[in-house]
């Protein structure tokens, strides 16, 4: 095959993925971005974890130990299907605290620490940088592969490293084309993320194409492949389980730890659907990707003549089969996964390194105070681009002076130790509230230099370490030789070091953790954290806001973009009740500011920057105290006004009750006066009429005599009325004066009935009393008491139908009280006129018997309540029955009430 | 399979949800356990590659069927994928809460 043809094959698709990104971007700009989110996309982005380490080199890793190339894939699957664990606390903490970076969080965590962000950038890029180097090694080494079946290979070899050259530089140019166009708050990259999701499945694609093909094309089916496996060198499993174990953690630390895979768990991820998808899907991916790397590594080395480099034979095989074409998807396959790794790992350490090294250095260089210099976000992104510029020139670097080669080829556990230095602090970080700065800085560099010196170093060769050291150690100490720590030798180095490294890292983590004292920004931030499904809210870093808003403002306009910033300040002033564009400086405020900042700056940068204009004031315990207060004093004055309308409620209903009492009694008034006029008029009617007719002219001497009677009796009849009225009304207004004396029950009952004999017209009742039962002495007002009894017996000669008509009036003891009941032997009283008969004018009939106006029962009741007794009316007894309860004799004080 | 009832009471709709999350954390150990089982008398006489392969992908694959399945279930909580009836919502566009008066305190 034409070598210039598969370099056209690879700059068209190189030409496809960047208009892939620039539509992705422009779409996602202009809102209809909505697929991007999808979980898929998501669950593709994840694949950069699948470099051109794992494409090449899983054969190649499967070619010489056997099914051990699994693990690489068997921690990220643990922590994927863990995600309810770890994950979807770090996408909650991420998106709460607007995180830009693994270093980021870090330095957030423990108080905005800038030395621990620069203490991870630093292994970060350290780590990170060889591994760019084994992505360009492997896209020169592919296509050393194919000019090798092209005469005149070896020269082209030899342009090998301008290839990379050209390669870093292109790749140089597409990440900071997309991966720093934008200063998003929330950092990120749609364009990105859509590229590498298209070159997941180009590598996904070619690698499942090769192994179909070996499966199938080379091979004849799985059994035939099983037999295969089993003739080839690899056809015995020798399990090493330390290594098993340690790498399958080693690969699951380093799948959460390293940037790149940062970059795409947690700071591209937009919601937990994306996450809840990919627990499954990505290992699902990852299961794929290595479903048939034993297969071609088996295939190969049962083909391929014995000198082959098993890490190529995803591309020597086909090829060696003579399918160019095949092995032209391979080649594409390996080269998006190196790219697509550089890409995001480039962007990830740029921003790593631009908020944590770079944008410090320049902030305290000017120290005037951001507000008043140079264009913060030009800065920004200004650095990024040199930073991703760096890291890809230090990946190059390291790829040149490092000569390739086998040595290049171990980098990659080599470089997941050096990042999972970062697990103690991260993991303690997000579930224990008593990491501090102090325990995580220690731990850091410790495993930072144990790592250093066991592993990375000797990885270098004769260069760094002589020979001498690494059998004897340094000046002799056997006891520190790399690679058998301690004295404990025999281990496999990765092995070795990662548990010593991660071992004294957490020892030390967890020791200085809790010897040191943390400080109150690092406290609020731990329990921020930790806590981050318990707080909503954000915690308060500013306790006073003797900032300047509009200085913020400008500040904060020149990070963000102006209409950024002017929308972020109009709502918050909004939010204040405020118009225009300056709100208070609460501390609320400058919280919601900073974070927002830090989406584009990081946490300690944007802490920093806020910082110069509020004047430095850091955060005091005092200060906390008075945020603790003032969120004490909220929660009492909102129980108070709690209180209070509770309060005004109760009122409001008593209002309402005397509102309706009142009501109630002005219409009984209107009733009354109503009942009191019509009462009046009647009489006063035929007063009037008898008397004009005597004016006008004097009729015989017998008319005018009658005429007189009925005059006269009508107004005796209004008399009555009116004393009647005046009766109940000094009654009711409780300022009768009772004349209490001690009398027989047997004379007052006789005076009633004597009196009550003359009244009236002498219609005949008669009265059945037993005398004896009668001889009480009682001591009340005796003579109002003799105004009830006549009232009863008047009525009872009034109103009982009877033909002969007879009174009962029989006295007894009733629960230990004297009651005396008046039972006539009339119709008696119907029952629902029973609970009527003792109200103002009520009567039962029209009649006008005697002038009744209904008021005597009503006089009988208030007596009654006056005298301590009680009267009510006796339903059953064959008439009507008044029952008249006498007071009891001691409770009857004698005074008036 | 039986018609899936509707749930009578919510507390009993927030017991089952929590013991789906219980499950869904579980989900590594078994992860880890499966892996690991191969380590299991491994000193003994090397085995086979191609059955060994065997192992792992069969019960890798069962790994990611059954996380798949669980959270198949856990999307259908009404507080999104990621709801837990025993937290607060906490973060903006995330679940909601729902009153989880029946449902026990989780040890955190």
């Amino acid at each position: 095959m034409n070598s210039n043809v598969l370099i056209s094959v690879s700059l068209i698709y190189v030409a496809f993925l960047f208009l892939v990104a620039f539509g992705a971007d422009k779409r996602a700009r202009a809102g209809r971005g909505a697929w991007l989110h999808a979980p898929i996309v998501y669950t593709l982005s994840l694949s950069i974890y699948c470099t051109a380490w794992t494409f090449y080199g899983a054969v190649g890793y499967a070619a010489r130990s056997g099914l051990e190339f699994v693990t690489i894939y068997l921690g990220p699957t643990l922590v994927m299907v863990g995600w309810w664990w770890i994950l979807r606390r770090l996408v909650r903490i991420g998106r709460a605290q607007r995180i830009t970076s693994v270093a980021d969080l870090i330095s957030s965590r423990y108080g905005k620490s800038n030395l621990l962000g620069v203490i991870v950038t630093a292994l970060a890029v350290i780590g990170t940088t060889p591994y760019i180097a084994l992505q360009l090694q492997s896209v020169t080494l592919s296509l050393a592969v194919f000019n090798a079946h092209e005469p005149g290979a070896e020269v082209r070899l030899s342009t090998a490293p301008a290839t990379a050259l050209w390669v870093a530089m292109g790749l140089a140019v597409f990440t900071v084309m997309f991966g720093t166009r934008n200063l998003d708050v929330n950092e990120r990259h749609h364009g990105v993320v859509t590229a590498i999701a298209v070159e997941a499945i180009v590598k996904l694609v070619a690698l499942l194409a090769v192994g179909v093909f070996v499966v199938w094309g080379i091979a004849g089916g799985p059994a035939d492949v099983a037999r295969i496996i089993e003739a080839s060198p690899i056809s015995d499993w020798q399990i090493n389980g330390g290594r098993w174990a340690s790498l399958t953690f080693l690969s699951a630390a380093a799948f959460l730890t390293l940037p790149r895979m940062f970059q795409v768990l947690v700071v591209e991820n937009v919601d937990e659907k994306q996450l809840a998808t990919a627990s499954w899907a990505f290992p699902l991916y990852l299961f794929l990707m290595s479903l048939f790397v034993i297969p071609i590594a088996a295939v190969g080395l049962t083909r391929l003549p014995a000198g082959a480099n098993p890490d190529l034979f995803v591309l020597t095989v086909p090829l060696a089969e003579g399918r160019d074409g095949l092995a032209m998807l391979s080649f594409l396959g390996g080269f998006s996964s190196a790219t697509s790794m550089v890409i995001v790992a480039a962007i990830a350490l740029s921003t790593m390194v631009s908020n944590h090294i770079v944008m410090p250095v320049w902030l305290s260089l000017r120290q005037g105070g951001a507000s008043m210099s140079g264009d913060v976000r030009n800065a920004v992104l200004l650095s990024r681009r040199v930073s991703i510029g760096v890291v890809l020139a230090l990946g190059y670097l390291y790829y040149r002076f490092s000569g390739g080669g086998a040595a290049l080829a171990a980098i990659g556990l080599i470089s997941f130790t050096g990042i999972a230095q970062v697990l103690p602090a991260m993991l303690g970080g997000i579930f224990w509230r008593g990491a501090t700065r102090v325990g995580a800085a220690a731990g850091l560099i410790a495993g930072f230099a144990v790592w250093a010196y066991a592993l990375f170093l000797p990885s270098f060769g004769e260069a760094i370490f002589p020979a001498q050291v690494m059998a004897d150690g340094p000046l002799g100490l056997a006891w520190l030789r790399p690679q058998a720590l301690f004295g404990i030798s025999g281990l496999d180095p990765v092995v070795h070091a990662l548990i010593w490294s991660l071992t004294i890292n957490t020892m030390l983590f967890f020791g200085f953790s809790l010897l040191s004292f943390p400080t109150p920004l690092e406290r609020l931030q731990g329990a921020q954290f930790v806590n981050v499904f318990e707080h909503s809210q954000p915690g308060r870093g500013w306790a006073r806001g003797a900032a300047e808003a509009e200085d913020l403002l400008i500040m904060a306009q020149r990070i963000m973009g102006g209409a950024e910033a002017q929308e972020l300040f109009r709502a918050q002033a909004a939010a204040q009740g405020k118009s225009g564009y300056l709100p208070d400086t609460t501390p609320e405020f400058l919280q919601r500011l900073e974070r927002e900042l830090s989406g584009s700056v990081g946490a300690a940068t944007a802490h920093a920057m806020v910082g110069q204009i509020v004047g430095g004031a850091a955060v005091s315990v005092e200060d906390l105290m008075a945020v603790a207060d003032e969120t004490q004093q909220m929660l009492e004055y909102s129980s108070q006004l709690e209180a209070k309308s509770e309060e005004l409620a109760r009122t409001a209903r008593k209002l309402g009750e005397a509102n309706a009492k009142l009501t109630q009694l002005s219409i009984q008034k209107d009733a009354f006066l109503s009942q009191i006029s019509h009462e009046l008029r009647t009489p006063m009617t035929s007063i009037r009429a008898f008397s004009e007719i005597l004016r006008d002219g004097p009729p015989d001497a017998g008319a005018q005599q009658k005429f007189a009677g009925i005059i006269q009796d009508e107004a005796t009849r209004l008399t009555r009325l009116l004393d009647d009225l005046l009766d109940l009304s000094v009654l009711e207004a409780g300022q009768v004066t009772l004349n209490i004396q001690r009398d027989s029950l047997r004379a007052v009952i006789d005076q009633a009935v004597a009196a009550a004999g003359t009244a009236g017209d002498g219609r005949l009742l008669e009265i059945r009393r037993d005398p004896a039962r009668e001889e009480v002495t009682i001591r009340t007002d005796t003579d109002r008491l003799a105004q009830v009894f006549i009232n009863l017996i008047a009525n009872a000669r009034k109103y009982c139908d009877a033909a002969q008509p007879k009174l009962t009036i029989w006295v007894s003891r009733q629960e230990g009280r004297l009651v005396v009941d008046f039972v006539d032997n009339g119709a008696g009283i119907p029952a629902e006129a029973q609970a009527v008969i003792f109200e103002k004018f009520s009567r039962l009939s029209d009649q006008q018997k005697a002038g009744g106006a209904g008021l005597g029962l009503a006089i009988c009741r208030e007596i009654m309540d006056k005298l301590g007794g009680a009267i009510a009316y006796l339903p059953g007894q064959g008439g009507a029955a008044f029952r008249v309860t006498l007071p009891a004799d001691r409770a009857r004080s004698g005074n008036s009430g | 399979m039986a018609p899936r009832r509707e749930p009578i009471f919510l507390e009993r709709e927030t017991y089952r949800r929590r013991r789906l999350i219980d499950a869904v954390r579980l989900l590594p150990l078994v992860g880890v356990l499966l892996f690991l089982g191969p380590l299991l008398g491994s000193g003994a006489a090397p085995r086979s590659t191609a059955l060994g392969g065997l192992y792992v992908f069969s019960t890798w694959l069962g790994l990611i069927a059954l996380t798949a399945l669980l959270v198949r279930w856990l999307a259908r909580a009404p507080g999104g994928v990621g709801s837990d009836p025993l937290e607060p919502d906490a973060a903006p566009g995330g679940p909601s809460t729902r009153a989880g008066g029946g449902a026990e305190p989780d040890a955190r």
